[in-house]
């Protein structure tokens, strides 16, 4: 009965092909996903700076862009700023997260969760803001120097309040996860503070250290929110993008500086692969989790330091909070609610608050899920090596797409007469896809990030035992990664609670956002009650953060016990 | 709570949400809901609304409310696959623009022949009626004037002065049609070399241009700057809010810019859209819009808005809008190569 062994046999190589199986139709799955969420927006907008009116023109829109005298300074411009923006914020961010995952301070969920505030926030609050304390008639004005706030001095101040927590949540998961015998071995074997610091604690987040570079300089160079609003005419890229598609309604050179734009995208992504490849994961299978010692003098500068910084974060919101209440700035500080009657300055009164709760918290539950099994098939699977680099690729890509590009390219692709899917145009769905697609990198690079940290053995292992892919992915990867994923889901929503750029070409009647509805509040003079929307989406999302801080805790009681010891 | 009931939770509450958008919308069907893309101000919206659901009793109005510049983007990117029954409340420069592009639909409503002619379309075949105007104006605020030691302008020249040095703010004309308007109606008024001239000189006094047309009022009506050259309806509604503003046209005259409304072409209730355009033409819509604009398409139509300055119509300077169409481009270049290439001033 030779026919009775075979079964066996086959299963085993059946099991093994199936896992391949479903595998690559994942794979193809999330590319084809990306091509639509990314890719071909991308693509029917940017196509268009090869054309004049209409007519396939080469490279002609990029000559007269480039030799436009004011081109060369706004590259300039663009990375003088995002450069100092960079300079300025990913050190004082890493000594943050060091503060928050490696000192015993006290309060690290709260501090953490302060930190957050910027994230929070739509960015015309601290443009409100920021006039309110420096601006001509602002209560600190003398601070300034007779500088102005409109000009690279507002746009950097308003970019580092922006950009912080984007490099915080980066640099938190880097730092997040140790193996605390590496710590052990150091000391053993007599190596400096110093030494331990450089090799071991640097070392194992230097991943994430570049990805929070790059991170940083991309959302600098593609922000036009904040030049747009207390830049003045000191133009950058992104504003010369503005000026050609909303002044002149050119989408051909809008598109040009759009494709300019990508440069530094794709720089960071290689740089991204190489930093990559040095890599190593830092949680084995047999890891022993970190835990810091007490170490009074190190904890106590931790935490002024986080004391500081996060103070001013506050106090900026503070600002906005009370502008959100004064009767008419500066001449008559007298306090009132009336800027809470929406209903005054905008028709639709309360609902876009309303409908930006739904957009964000739709965006947090389909974006996460999308998001996190994406990162796992592109970074534990081993077959399908091209896709998965195109993949990568495409995930990479939002971060250095202005959002004003990736809305107009939305418009063009998904109200295409042809396309099936126009019938999502006008809908919640395409302000959920578009979120989902313009906040895709940070949180692929945080899950990115963490499932780097998680040891190849454990597939290893699940793969000798028969084991397949999926049970490890729900049965150790996502237990493991649940901070992480919590990081997401709650990023995702507040990204969606404050994002203006994209979705102002993509909402309808029915669907206007808070975000929205603030920036055409405060354009129509109406800055007290655009304040005030932006508290209230700052408040939204504070109450997220906070379920978050609490779920966390839980969790690590639940699922987590094993990074004690 | 295990993984599995996590997960089954959350796409539960996805589905609930889900479902919920798509209840909010499915009531009040009873209507057919015209959709209207516009850069009315938000006040205005609701009594626009309930004006027109009067007199056209079939509709349901649902906005779409932008800056000009971002409406004038969209109805052009969705040009293939238009989602707009019409644009109402949209600058002239724009809705041009849309004509040109193939995008209106013939059509002129029943009483436009009645309307002041530089409020009617001249180009055949006909799509746009003017509906208001609305002009360049220097938004001056008493307040700061005093600490800075100025008197009010009577004339565009009167900025030229140095008292006012870093104190003046415009909207930058290539990223605000305001700010074309300015341009282009000093160009205009002055002639091209005396118009660059002033603007030369103008330059070394303003502090910024700003990328968005209603900001110079703002500003000045926060005290950021001592006068701000913007739109006269911004500085009458700050005006009205509490702001230490007085609202200026310069003796010379000024520039000036309708608002207009057109039946988009492929629109999917032309019939009512029809509709709808001839209210627009209407005794009673002109004196809806008199309530907020101190000029209005219709002869003998007339009110002065609270704070609006006396004498809007007659400043108005002879506005060639196809010479403005034509020549932007050119204009925006010497533009840019004169007061952008500059390193940014303080």
């Amino acid at each position: 009965m030779t026919a009775a062994v075979r079964p066996v046999e086959s299963l085993v190589t059946r099991s093994a092909s199936l896992e391949t199986a479903v595998a690559g139709t994942a794979i193809l799955v999330l590319v084809c996903g990306l091509l639509v969420l990314v890719g071909f927006p991308l693509w029917s907008l940017l196509s268009k700076s090869l054309y004049v009116r209409g007519e396939f023109a080469g490279l002609q829109n990029f000559i007269a862009y480039v030799t436009t005298p004011a081109l060369s300074r706004s590259v300039i411009n663009s990375l003088f700023v995002a450069l100092v923006t960079t300079l300025i914020v990913v050190p004082i961010a890493f000594a943050y997260a060091y503060a928050l995952t490696r000192t015993s301070m006290r309060a690290k969920g709260l501090l953490y969760a302060t930190a957050l505030v910027p994230l929070f926030a739509p960015s015309l609050l601290p443009a409100i803001s920021l006039i309110y304390f420096f601006g001509n008639q602002g209560f600190l004005k003398s601070w300034m120097f007779g500088g102005s706030i409109y000009g690279p001095a507002g746009i950097i101040m308003a970019e580092v309040f922006y950009c912080f927590p984007h490099a915080l949540t980066i640099l938190v998961a880097a730092l997040r996860l140790a193996d605390a015998r590496l710590y052990e071995a150091a000391e053993a074997l007599g190596a400096s503070r110093p030494r331990i610091f450089y090799t071991v604690t640097l070392g194992g987040a230097k991943y994430g250290l570049v990805s929070a570079v790059m991170v940083v300089f991309t959302l600098v160079i593609t922000d036009f929110g904040i030049p747009k609003v207390i830049g003045g005419q000191f133009s950058v890229l992104a504003t010369d993008v503005y000026k050609q598609v909303m002044g002149q309604q050119n989408f051909e050179m809008g598109a040009v500086v759009g494709v300019i734009l990508l440069i530094p995208a794709v720089i960071a992504f290689l740089v991204d692969r190489l930093a990559q490849r040095r890599q190593v994961a830092l949680v084995s299978a047999r890891a022993v989790a970190y835990a810091p010692n007490r170490s009074p003098l190190r904890d106590a500068a931790a935490l002024a330091l986080c004391i500081v910084v996060s103070g001013i974060f506050l106090a900026v919101l503070g600002m906005a909070v009370w502008a959100s209440f004064v009767t008419y700035w500066p001449y008559n500080l007298g306090l009132t609610l009336q800027h809470y009657a929406f209903e005054i300055a905008d028709s639709s009164g309360w609902q876009p608050f309303f409908n930006s709760l739904e957009v964000a918290a739709l965006t947090a539950i389909c974006g996460t899920a999308v998001i996190f099994v994406g990162a796992y098939l592109v970074e534990k699977i081993r077959a399908f090596p091209v896709l998965r680099f195109v993949a990568q690729f495409l995930a990479m890509l939002p971060m250095a797409v202005p959002g004003l590009v990736l809305g107009l390219g939305y418009i063009f692709f998904f109200n295409a007469a042809w396309n099936p899917l126009n019938v999502l145009y006008g809908t919640i769905a395409i302000l959920v896809l578009n979120c989902t697609a313009h906040f895709y990198t940070v949180p692929h690079i945080t899950a990115t990030t963490a499932l780097k940290q998680i040891d190849p053995e454990f597939e290893a292992v699940s793969a000798s035992l028969k084991v397949p892919f999926w049970r490890t992915f729900t049965r150790v990867t996502v237990p493991i990664s649940l901070p992480a994923i919590l990081d997401i889901a709650v990023y995702l929503f507040v990204s969606a609670m404050t994002t203006v750029s994209a979705i102002i070409f993509l909402y309808s009647t029915d669907t206007k956002l808070a975000s929205i509805a603030a920036v055409n509040m405060d354009e129509a003079g109406f800055t007290a009650s655009a304040a005030g929307m932006c508290v209230l989406v700052v408040l939204a999302s504070m109450t997220v953060k906070l379920l978050q801080v609490l779920a966390d805790r839980l969790l690590l009681d639940r699922l987590q016990a094993w990074r004690r010891r | 709570m295990s993984m599995n009931s996590l997960v089954r939770s959350a796409a539960a509450s996805a589905l609930v949400l889900l479902a919920a958008g798509a209840f909010d919308r499915a009531d009040a069907q009873t209507k057919t809901r015209l959709t209207v893309y516009t850069a009315l101000e938000n006040d205005q919206l609701q009594p626009f609304k309930s004006a027109i659901e009067a007199a056209v009793p079939e509709v349901e109005i649902a906005w779409v409310r932008d800056s000009t510049g971002v409406i004038t983007a969209r109805f052009l990117a969705e040009k293939d696959n238009p989602r707009a029954d019409l644009v109402m409340g949209l600058a002239a420069t724009s809705i041009i623009v849309f004509e040109t592009a193939g995008l209106l639909e013939p059509y002129k409503p029943a009483g436009a022949d009645a309307l002041k002619p530089n409020f009617r379309d001249t180009t055949e075949p006909y799509t746009w009626t003017g509906m208001d105007g609305y002009l360049g104006v220097i938004c001056y605020n008493t307040a700061e004037a005093a600490k800075a030691g100025t008197t009010p302008p009577k004339s565009w020249k009167d900025l030229l002065d140095a008292k006012y040095a870093d104190k003046l703010v415009m909207p930058h004309p290539a990223s605000s049609g305001t700010g074309y308007l300015m341009v282009g109606g000093w160009l205009q008024m002055m002639g091209e070399a005396e118009g660059w001239k002033f603007m030369d000189a103008l330059h070394q006094n303003i502090a910024v241009y700003t990328h968005s047309g209603s900001a110079p009022c703002v500003q000045a009506a926060r005290g950021e700057r001592v006068a701000g050259i913007a739109l006269d309806m911004r500085g009458a509604s700050e005006k009205t809010k509490g702001a230490p503003l007085e609202v200026i046209i310069p003796s010379e005259g000024t520039g000036w810019e309708i608002e207009a409304a057109a039946v988009v072409k492929g629109s999917k209730n032309m019939a009512l859209a029809k509709k709808v355009a001839d209210w627009v033409a209407t005794k009673g819509a002109n004196e809806l819009y008199s309530k907020t604009y101190a000029v209005v398409a219709m002869p003998g139509v007339e009110n002065l808005p609270p704070n609006y300055p006396a004498g809007a119509e007659k400043s108005l300077i002879k506005n060639d809008f196809a010479w403005m169409a034509t020549n932007r481009e050119r204009i925006l270049a010497e533009w840019t190569k004169r007061y952008d290439a500059k390193a940014a001033k303080k």
